[in-house]
């Protein structure tokens, strides 16, 4: 697949929570929404979803909730807690730090040197 | 992990099945939702499920990773270990006993000191709002006590304090109407339960509006405690009038049970009004600036007031004081202190001692963590082969350290569980003793939540301690070369750290072993000195004549008629009187002067005497040398010139030598000549380690007292006279309380034989932990070395070498290590010994028997550490030896 690119360690948490920062959404939802936000460029494996999604609510910065879906099933819904909203801050401008830092040292040309 | 995430971590535990239901129900959801999708994109329902399925991918990694998010696998893990540890104890029911035994001593050594340090030092008084009590210390020796006017102006014009009260102590005599005791008063100003914010359980307490002049407040207010005893709790005796010195006195109420007075571990019977002074004392300072009897004055701050400010508010105070009455105040400069160990002056001796007495604990415990450290390198090294083979099988080394650990820390919970459980019975018993039978002393140190929690940390601490030991050696193992090889390819170099662990441990108990030899030969050389007097044979009848309502002129006349009456009974060979017993609870000096010296400065004072007041025949009673002289007479009295009796140190060093003495005058503060008319021999007087002190005895009639010790020197059991004593005193006065005790018993009881006696019994007992501790750690090393060399002695034996001879080269670097830690514990223990010299007496550390219990003691034990690692080495064949493995 060569318009998707491999998630980097680390980055999956991220994605989690600003897709759940767009709106409450069960696991599947999770999912869809980080394929739809990334132009689809970005695959999560539907096996890593579920731990990275219970290690956030252990951690604190997800809570959720059972409820009923568009599909009108049961499922699981996960929404950002505050603590959740401020890591997601965080780590979005560290994120931003570090691309723009990485943009230009790739960017660098041997005249500029 | 934090704290939190560890909560979750554990909800999700309890509720383990639901968690479980809904990671079923909510991996369900996903394929349902998945499946939609693909039923959308027009696959039938069955086979879009398949493939949502599928996708999905394994169904238990999946729950395995979720398990392992929530955290549930770490507890899992824990109760693995938790499995496998209690099996492979269960298999050595003598390694995990001696362990645990290990670690309680340890543990229960430990909660026991610490319990005590948390009664003295670390809780405050027992009433409300302590965080901004405080005592008030005065000049540079910062002196408790205080005078009554200046309590007075201090109370009166300071702005810093809510309120002050002052307090001292007076010993009663209590007659409810049937019976005269005598009790232990707390004479407090008429504020002094207001200004602590003290309730009353019954009735109601003094109030500052009782107070009009001395005598002025007939009310006493009873002890909880005493209430309880005496009263049998009868809420009736609020308003009933009694009799105090003679005095009627009215109950008016009960102190709250929770409050034992100010002074920690003494609780007095009941409270008596300050001011009544006289009453209660037969005599009274009241208006002497210049006499500081107040036993403490104390305060709450001002809300927002600093220590500092208070300091600065009270020192102005004392120089205006010092300014306006010059001839009776001098350095008027104040500091504040917490009242409870009666502030500067006790505070830090009793806190030097117990932070000495836990420093020796702690190391009671190292000596144990060391020792059992060592005992899991062993078993860590028996079990090399199955770590081995765990790791070549894919085990992490943080898994198996991890086991580890919770090996250790298992074995210090059992081990703290006993400790605590044990020290718990020693404290209850040490709550409910009375050192002093004479004073109200409880010493409440049952152990609080504090020690619990104290003891619990320490006790995880041990089990980490202990199981770091073996943690390099695990890392380095190489499953292959163990697998390969078998487990001996690291035992020499390992065996030299536990060597040292060894050696200082040995070293402490030998420390421990010999302070302890030193105290025990003190004390027991102290019981054999001379005292001076003879406490064979003899009774103490102790009384105050002032708890009788006697004073002044009435004091001598009923202490010659009590001397008289008491010589009657059969059986008695001399009686007489002394206003305290030497070797008692303390002494009086007296500063004397040349008797050409007429500027009576303390700076000029010659010498401070021990000094005592005494009846005709006290020597005799006493069994006391005059060596020569006149004893004093009935005739030595007011209006005769006054005379002394001196001692032989008095006698030497005053005036050169005892017949120079004889005849001699010298001078005392009050200006007064007074003649030496004998000497005695030297005896001791205040402590049992003290160098010979001077002396003097004044005869009672010049220096009256009321404060009577009368001594009965009896021709036989002298307690076969104490009937005839008690009937002989009530004929003489139905009102006097008195009490009659052998002079053995009253020294043994006494606060001069509590400190060497207290010390010599701690010493003894850290000394017992430490010899099984290295008893343990002994037995540890001699079974570790001889199991590891098995194989190579089964094979000398079986080539014919001897085997005394074998197991000698197998047990002697256990018994060098035991010999040279030994070495090195009775040379430091020597040097300890010398601090030891203040409280015991002549606490001579080079003292052969010492030396010689040392080494025996020491060889003991290394005996008993080796006797059955040897008896089941030898008792196995060779050929068994060599078919192992």
């Amino acid at each position: 697949m060569s318009g998707q690119a491999q998630l980097l360690p680390g980055t999956l948490d991220l994605l989690i929570l600003k897709a759940v920062s767009l709106g409450p959404l069960h696991g599947y939802g999770v999912l869809l929404r980080i394929e739809q936000i990334s132009g689809r460029a970005l695959l999560v494996e539907q096996g890593a979803l579920y731990p990275a999604l219970f290690r956030l609510v252990r951690q604190g910065l997800l809570k959720a909730s059972w409820g009923t879906s568009d599909n009108n099933r049961r499922a699981k819904f996960y929404g950002l807690t505050p603590a959740g909203r401020r890591r997601l801050r965080e780590e979005t401008a560290g994120w931003k730090r570090l691309a723009a830092a990485m943009g230009s040292a790739l960017a660098a040309n041997p005249e500029e040197v | 992990m934090t704290l939190r995430a560890l909560a979750r971590s554990a909800a999700a535990l309890f509720h383990r099945s639901r968690v479980e239901d809904e990671m079923d129900e909510e991996l369900r959801s996903h394929i349902q939702h998945r499946a939609d999708d693909l039923e959308r994109s027009g696959i039938d329902r069955a086979a879009a499920e398949r493939r949502a399925r599928l996708e999905f991918g394994g169904h238990q990694r999946f729950k395995e990773e979720c398990r392992e998010a929530i955290g549930i696998a770490f507890i899992d893990t824990l109760v693995q270990d938790l499995r496998f540890t209690v099996r492979l104890l269960r298999k050595s029911p003598g390694f995990t006993f001696t362990a645990a035994t290990t670690l309680a001593l340890g543990i229960g050594a430990n909660a026991v000191v610490f319990s005590v340090l948390n009664a003295f030092i670390l809780r405050p008084l027992d009433v409300p709002d302590a965080d901004s009590l405080y005592q008030i210390e005065r000049g540079p020796d910062k002196a408790g006590a205080q005078s009554y006017p200046d309590y007075v102006d201090l109370r009166d014009r300071n702005r810093t304090f809510d309120d002050l009260a002052a307090f001292s102590f007076a010993q009663v005599g209590l007659d409810t109407g049937d019976n005269p005791t005598r009790a232990w008063a707390q004479s407090v100003t008429g504020n002094y339960f207001d200004a602590l914010r003290i309730q009353p359980h019954l009735g109601r307490l003094f109030h500052a509006s009782d107070e009009h002049g001395p005598n002025s407040v007939p009310y006493i207010v009873l002890g909880h405690a005493y209430w309880h005893t005496r009263f049998q709790d009868d809420p009736t005796v609020v308003g009933r009038v009694v009799r105090l010195n003679k005095h009627p006195y009215t109950i008016v109420g009960v102190a709250p049970p929770g409050f034992h007075g100010t002074l920690m571990f003494f609780n007095p019977d009941l409270f008596v009004p300050l001011l009544n002074e006289e009453q209660l004392e037969g005599n009274t300072d009241l208006h002497k600036r210049g006499t500081h009897w107040i036993f403490m004055v104390m305060g709450h701050l001002k809300p927002g007031v600093t220590t500092a400010q208070a300091i600065a508010d009270l020192s102005s105070i004392g120089a205006y004081l010092e300014k306006t009455y010059p001839k009776d105040d001098g350095q008027m400069t104040f500091a504040l202190a917490r009242p409870g160990l009666y502030g500067d002056f006790l505070g830090p001796v009793v806190q030097a001692f117990l932070i000495g007495l836990m420093l020796l604990a702690a190391l009671i415990l190292l000596a144990a963590c060391a020792n059992l450290g060592s005992l899991f390198a062993a078993r860590a090294a028996d079990r090399s082969r199955e770590v081995a083979l765990r790791l070549a099988l894919g085990a992490s080394r943080a898994r198996i350290l991890r086991q580890l650990f919770t090996e250790a820390v298992l074995i210090a919970l059992m081990g703290g569980a006993a400790g605590v459980s044990a020290s718990v019975v020693v404290l209850r018993g040490l709550s409910a003793w009375q050192p002093f039978s004479r004073f109200p002393i409880h010493v409440p140190v049952t152990p609080d939540r504090t020690v619990y929690a104290v003891a619990l940390l320490v006790t995880i601490a041990s089990g980490f301690v202990c199981g770091a030991v073996p943690v390099r050696q695990t890392l380095r193992t190489d499953p292959y070369e163990v697998v390969k090889a078998g487990s001996t390819g690291y035992v020499v170099r390992r065996i030299a750290v536990r060597d040292l662990l060894l050696v200082v441990q040995i070293a402490i108990c030998a420390v421990l072993v010999t302070a302890s030899l030193v105290a025990v030969r003190g004390l027991l050389r102290s019981q054999n000195i001379s005292f001076g007097f003879e406490i064979d044979r003899a009774m103490l009848v102790d009384t105050d004549l002032s708890m009788a309502g006697y004073k002044d002129g009435t004091v001598a006349p009923i202490q010659k008629r009590m001397i008289e009456a008491l010589q009657t009974i059969s059986g008695t060979e001399a009686v007489g009187l002394i206003d305290q017993p030497p070797l008692w609870a303390g002494s009086t000096t007296i500063s004397i002067y040349r008797d050409m010296m007429t500027d009576l400065r303390p700076a000029n004072a010659i010498a401070n005497p021990v000094t005592y007041k005494i009846s005709p025949g006290y020597f005799q009673a006493a069994g006391t040398a005059l060596l020569a002289g006149r004893a004093p007479t009935w005739h030595d009295d007011k209006d005769a010139p006054r005379v002394a009796v001196v001692n032989q140190e008095f006698a030497r060093r005053i005036f050169g030598s005892v017949t120079n003495a004889v005849g001699s005058y010298y001078k005392i503060r009050d200006g007064s000549r007074i003649q030496v008319v004998g000497v005695v021999e030297d005896g001791k007087y205040t402590s049992f380690a003290e160098s010979p002190q001077l002396a003097m005895f004044f005869p009672i009639q010049q220096s009256p007292t009321t404060s009577t010790w009368l001594v009965v020197r009896s021709s036989r059991d002298p307690r076969q006279l104490t009937s005839a004593i008690r009937t002989t005193l009530r004929d003489l006065d139905p009102a006097m309380p008195f009490s009659i005790e052998t002079w053995k018993s009253e020294l043994e009881s006494g606060a001069t034989l509590f400190g060497p006696r207290m010390a010599t019994a701690s010493l003894g007992v850290l000394g017992a932990m430490g010899a099984m501790l290295s008893v343990t750690g002994i037995f540890g090393l001699a079974a570790y070395s001889l199991s590891k060399r098995k194989r190579e002695l089964g094979i000398r034996m079986a080539l014919g070498a001897q085997r005394a001879h074998v197991l000698r080269s197998a047990l002697g670097r256990a018994l060098k290590l035991l010999a040279i830690g030994s070495g090195a514990g009775l040379v430091l223990g020597i040097l300890a010994s010398r601090v030891l010299a203040a409280i015991v007496y002549q606490a001579s550390p080079r003292d052969p028997v010492v030396l010689a219990g040392v080494v025996v003691a020491m060889a003991l034990l290394g005996l008993l550490g080796t006797w059955i690692p040897a008896q089941r080495a030898l008792s196995v064949s060779p050929l068994m030896l060599l078919r192992e493995e």
